[in-house]
């Protein structure tokens, strides 16, 4: 089988509060068919062999859909290709011998945790601050089919809700705003039935949380939508901003 | 205040509004200055008779006032947003390529704002200062001999002081200002040409993001009717700058080949 | 039997020992229940659900995830659907059924009444999640729609595309990040569980390594609920998250709790095939395709070859030339047999030398046939006469887009190959662990006040798991079973008073790992971690995989140790402050290597085939397994006596079946 070799230009950060720097690496033996995290895995084994420290980056499911996975690679978010993951990246797309850069997501709200790893709770918390249909366990819940809900409206919110919360949203925005991620959650919610009820409250809470958490604004520039792993549409965030106008014009601040 | 009516979002909602109003206030002024692609005399007297009518009505006053509003709020809300974003970012990427997901004019809006922006204070203080407070020749009739004032009515024989007519002592009425003259001469300056294409170059890009944008921020662009509004957008970005650009080249050949 | 296999399960019908043990346990009220402490580790469908139902009670409580967010376990890659035994479709369903198809398709070596209540809580588990917003597939007048899964002859399988794991785990986690909002759950990502804490014989807190800052924690607590997952990681490639492991269950099994059936482990058919040496994961394909798609291989060995040379592609196979085995070998229930059979089968296929991967083995699973009878019926449905056969086509790919486009589209990203222009090439991979902490009835494990839920445990897949009931199991487990269980026991805490974590116990606890970090730090090894993982996971597959036998095992059980030997030797493990992924990886390991020899131990110990577990000396004349319900009909949990794992001393639980006739598994 081919083999293919790469330079590499990877950051590297000691931890939070350190700078960091570009260190340059070169690696070969790799199979068109190895996926760039394998290709890592290859360069961290023969840098422990060598007895030196592995480059620290985050991956899990590896198939495309924890969005733990997360890195900017030749200046895009998981790199070249369509509607895919870093860990669904395959060195078949890179030339033999190109030079590649990794960086981490960059983004205040993210800060770097050490070489390619960040820290992204700030999407939890703004999951926390609504991100939700507001009931808790039921005893003996109202059977499923009491809820009739249109195939269009379920498909939609069913696209708005595949968003895996990897973070190439804020890291290839410009504006480093999560505007994108919030409005698939208020969109998913405020398709159905059983999120209108908490509609206006919903979107006024995490975008506030958003702002509160030092993301920027969104100038609708659209690159959030091209580098989405799984696509979401910018549809959505204009969705978010009805249910934003709505929200602002209702005559009740606590709906 | 409602903490909510602080978000960015709202604030958006603001930046697209204004921005509509301007680009409707752009079709009106483009329909205006279609008058001077005419030559003759009788246009010339129109144009500069709708320049005082665009001078006096109130109803223009208050269509101005809420122009220069809006000019001022979209300015100040972008580059308020623009400053804010500024800081998200506090460590750069060493290698990035932008442009694989967008355009470079939807990125570079404040930019091309503040271009449209100084183009515009160019352009006020080089006709509108001047007609209003400057050195506009006075429209004269046909045979030169006299001069028109605002009312259209001709006046021979009088003696012009500070805009006004009089006739002996006797104040006669102002006189119109001949704008029509004022522009022809201003755009048989190369200079001057080429800063108005840079300035409708730079207004034409940041339609053609601005104008979806708009839409987007008020949260119309969905289905189908993103699309028409994409394509509109794009229609109007292109033309609006495009017959707007057409006066100056127009005007700038004429003068060369001197016609008048 | 010993008196701490006591399964505790009500007296009464089938379908009345549920409602009679909820009416019979004890409650904690709500004023105490605040003064309670509940720590859950895990944060995947079982672990949120749980977490966030004991939240709304009112219980105190504390997840724990090794992920940097709870959203991200692995539960969010299940693909094909969830069980319940709704009967929507009118197609004769009802809770007896999926309870048999469940007791069946575990190969009889399943406890009755977990399964029934199980089948019994799964009508609830799609209301529930309906009224969290789960946006599940629907048809056009609304209404929830389903589909069919292996083994079972009524469609009930609730989905959202092939997405339903992520889709269910995004809902129990929004419910989970609500309680956070509020204040009843306290969330601590990044930390790894080590060990279990004992106070007086019962299951009282936790020793975790914070991931960040490499320090070790104490959390103290009334009760700790594992929802840890399965261990499928064992035999290094699987379907498996990466970082999947079994150090909380197994170091909870080192501190008292049994490990029930570890030999059970599942090996799904359907996923992509291994392609090279670097391969870090296998990616499933989900189950629900062969509801499609039609499994097959070349009916001759030297059209296999030529395919394998690049020299024929599967069109050029006439189809009287192509073998659809698996509808062959079972004509009832077609491709859509049990994983165990299905996988068995395809393994036998390619061993025979009918594999159709240049690389490997595989076999093609084929939708040709699906986009001709979709795209013909979509055709109708639009008034279309007499469509050509490439409107048929196009037609057809866009039913089955829409059915399983995100499956569709991974296999295309991965392999580079359209699944619906040349066949997909598959290959069993390991899945799924049935084995696990043995727990009884109200999911308590051996341990006093230590529960394992989801895949930790191992109460209802017997010795293999059907389609989509492994996402049922785990939110019917968080939701509507763990919430009302743990309260009979903590009702004798209410006057416990919290519980400080400068306990001896703790110092012991924490000094231990710490001994155990140390030990993998300094031995200034040079090989690195996932060098051994490898290479455990080789012996794993070959000789505790698909089909065991009594000499592949003893052979395995020593190739372990001698490896597990020379990692602890040679095994390279940077010290390094703060985030260390070497380290993680190799204290994960270091519980496989353990766990494995367990596994080989009950493999070989367990003389029959049943389920997923194939010992060839046991096998019917046309090669299906041969069950001994005679001597092996019972539950086989071990407690752990030692670093010597040989030395573990095997308890048995038997099953008794008083509501199924235990018969011979056929699926012809």
């Amino acid at each position: 089988m081919e083999s293919m070799r790469f330079k590499l230009k990877i950051w590297r950060q000691k931890d939070r509060n350190s700078p960091g720097k570009m260190v340059d690496y070169e690696v070969s033996g790799i199979s068109p068919d190895n996926s760039f995290l394998e290709m890592l895995d290859i360069l961290n084994f023969n840098l422990i062999k060598r007895g030196e420290e592995p480059v620290a980056f985050d991956s899990d499911c590896r198939e495309g859909i924890c969005g733990t996975c997360g890195l900017y690679i030749n200046g895009r978010a998981h790199g070249p290709g369509k509607g895919m993951t870093t860990c669904q990246l395959h060195m078949r797309m890179f030339k033999n011998g190109q030079t590649i850069y990794v960086e981490p997501w960059r983004a205040k709200p993210f800060p770097v945790i050490k070489d390619l790893v960040v820290d992204r709770s700030a999407f939890d918390r703004i999951m926390a601050a609504g991100g939700y249909i507001s009931v808790d366990t039921i005893g003996n819940p109202p059977d499923a089919d009491t809820i009739l809900i249109p195939k269009q409206d379920a498909d939609r919110a069913f696209d708005a809700a595949t968003c895996i919360g990897c973070g190439a949203c804020v890291a290839t925005c410009k504006n480093a705003s999560a505007t994108l991620f919030v409005a698939a959650k208020v969109s998913h919610l405020a398709l159905l039935p059983q999120g209108r009820l908490e509609a206006k409250r919903r979107v006024k809470n995490m975008l506030l949380q958003m702002e509160r958490e030092g993301f920027g604004s969104c100038s609708n520039i659209g690159a959030c939508q091209v580098e989405c792993p799984k696509e979401i549409s910018l549809e959505n965030i204009a969705r978010m901003n009805r249910e934003l106008l709505k929200a602002i014009l209702s005559p009740h601040s606590d709906d | 205040m409602r903490e909510e009516l602080k978000l960015s979002a709202v604030r958006k909602y603001l930046m697209a509004l204004s921005g509509l109003f301007l680009c409707l206030f752009l079709v009106g002024h483009l329909v205006g200055n279609l008058q001077l692609l005419e030559t003759s005399y009788e246009a010339r007297l129109q144009f500069n008779s709708y320049a005082v009518f665009m001078n006096k009505s109130p109803f223009i006053k208050v269509l101005s006032l809420l122009t220069y509003a809006s000019v001022a709020l979209h300015a100040f809300i972008g580059l308020a947003l623009y400053w804010k974003n500024r800081k998200v970012r506090p460590v750069r990427y060493y290698y990035n390529d932008p442009g694989a997901s967008s355009s470079w004019y939807s990125r570079n809006m404040p930019l091309l704002g503040i271009l449209v922006l100084g183009f515009l204070l160019f352009h006020l203080s080089d006709f509108w200062y001047s007609y209003k407070f400057g050195e506009t020749p006075y429209m004269r009739t046909q045979d030169g001999k006299g001069v028109i004032l605002e009312n259209g009515h001709a006046a021979y024989g009088v003696e012009v002081r500070e805009g006004v007519a009089y006739a002996g002592d006797m104040p006669v009425g102002r006189v119109m200002k001949d704008l029509y003259q004022e522009v022809v001469q201003t755009f048989s300056e190369p200079v001057a040409v080429f800063v108005y294409l840079l300035g409708l170059g730079a207004l034409g890009f940041h339609l053609l993001h601005g104008f979806q944008s708009a839409f987007q921020s008020l949260g119309l662009m969905c289905g189908s009717y993103a699309r028409l509004i994409r394509l509109f957008g794009t229609v109007f970005a292109i033309s609006v700058p495009l017959v707007f650009a057409l006066i100056p080249v127009y005007v700038f050949f004429r003068s060369l080949m001197g016609g008048g | 039997m010993d008196s701490r296999l006591d399964a505790k399960i009500p007296k009464g019908d089938i379908s009345e020992k549920w409602e009679n043990h909820k009416n019979s346990i004890r409650l904690v009220s709500p004023a105490n229940k605040k003064k309670i402490e509940i720590i859950v580790v895990g944060s995947g469908l079982a672990g949120a659900s749980a977490a966030s139902s004991l939240a709304a009670l009112g219980y105190r409580v504390k997840v724990f995830c090794f992920h940097d967010t709870p959203r991200r376990a692995h539960s969010v890659a299940a693909q094909g659907g969830i069980n319940a035994a709704k009967n929507y479709r009118n197609d004769g369903d009802s809770v007896y059924r999926l309870f048999y198809d469940m007791i069946k398709g575990g190969d009889y070596r399943s406890r009755e009444a977990n399964v029934y209540r199980l089948a019994e809580v799964s009508s609830h588990i799609i209301d529930q999640c309906v009224a969290q917003g789960i946006p599940f597939a629907r048809e056009y007048g609304g209404l929830l729609d389903t589909r069919s899964f292996g083994g079972v002859q009524v469609s009930r399988t609730f989905y959202a595309k092939g997405q339903t794991g992520q889709q269910l785990l995004l809902g129990a986690y929004s419910a989970l990040m609500r309680q956070v909002r509020l204040g009843k759950v306290k969330l601590y990502t990044r930390r790894e569980m080590l060990d279990l804490v004992l106070i007086d014989g019962k299951a009282r807190g936790i020793i975790v390594r914070n991931m960040l800052t490499g320090e070790l924690e104490r959390h103290s607590a009334h009760a700790v609920v594992l929802a840890t997952g399965g261990y499928g990681n064992i035999y290094f490639l699987s379907t498996n998250a990466v970082n999947s492991n079994a150090s909380a269950a197994w170091n909870a099994h080192k501190r008292g709790a049994f490990f029930a059936n570890p030999c059970f482990t599942q090996i799904h058919p359907t996923c992509i095939p291994a392609s090279g040496k670097y391969q870090s994961k296998l990616t499933l394909m989900s189950e629900s395709l062969r509801n499609d798609g039609r499994v097959w291989v070349p009916r001759r060995l030297e059209d296999a070859e030529a395919i394998r040379e690049g020299i024929k592609s599967p069109a050029d196979i006439p189809e009287e030339d192509r073998d659809y085995f698996l509808e062959r070998l079972y004509p009832a229930f077609g491709n859509l047999v049990p994983r165990d059979i299905a996988s068995r089968a395809i393994k036998r296929m390619c061993d025979a030398g009918y594999s159709i991967h240049p690389g490997g083995d595989a076999v093609f699973l084929d939708f040709h046939s699906a986009l001709e009878h979709y795209g013909t019926l979509e055709a109708n449905r639009l008034g279309i006469h007499s469509p050509s056969e490439e409107t048929i086509i196009r037609l057809g790919r866009r039913v089955l887009e829409a059915k399983y486009g995100n499956v569709f589209h991974m296999y295309e990203k991965i392999t580079g190959e359209d699944p619906l222009e040349t066949p997909m090439k598959v290959y069993p991979a390991s899945h799924y662990t049935m084995g696990g902490l043995w727990v009884d009835y109200n999911l308590m494990t051996t341990v006093p006040g230590l529960y394992a839920i989801g895949e930790c445990n191992f109460s209802d897949h017997g010795a293999n798991r059907l389609g989509a009931s492994a996402l049922m199991q785990g939110l019917a487990d968080g939701y509507f079973i763990l919430p009302y269980t743990i309260g009979d026991y903590l009702a004798d805490d209410i006057r416990t008073g919290d519980i400080p974590t400068d306990h001896p116990a703790f110092d012991r606890a924490e000094r231990e790992v710490r001994d155990k970090i140390e030990r993998l730090t300094k031995n200034g090894g040079r090989t690195p971690v996932d060098y051994f993982h490898r290479e455990l996971g080789r012996v794993m597959w070959d000789k505790c995989g698909m089909v065991r036998n009594a000499k592949g095992l003893e052979e395995a059980i020593s190739d372990i140790r001698a490896i597990r030997e020379e990692f602890y030797r040679e095994a390279a493990v940077p010290k390094v402050e703060g985030l260390n992924h070497e380290l993680e990886k190799a204290l994960r390991l270091a519980d496989f290597l353990e766990l494995a020899e367990l596994m080989c131990m009950d493999a070989l110990h367990r003389n029959e085939s049943c389920g997923a577990h194939f010992r060839e000396e046991y096998q019917t004349p046309d090669g299906e397994p041969l069950r001994d319900d005679e001597n092996y009909s019972y539950v086989a949990a071990w407690e752990y006596t030692g670093e010597d794992i040989s030395k573990e001393r095997l308890h048995k639980e038997p099953l008794v079946f008083e509501f199924v006739e235990v018969k011979h598994r056929s699926y012809k």
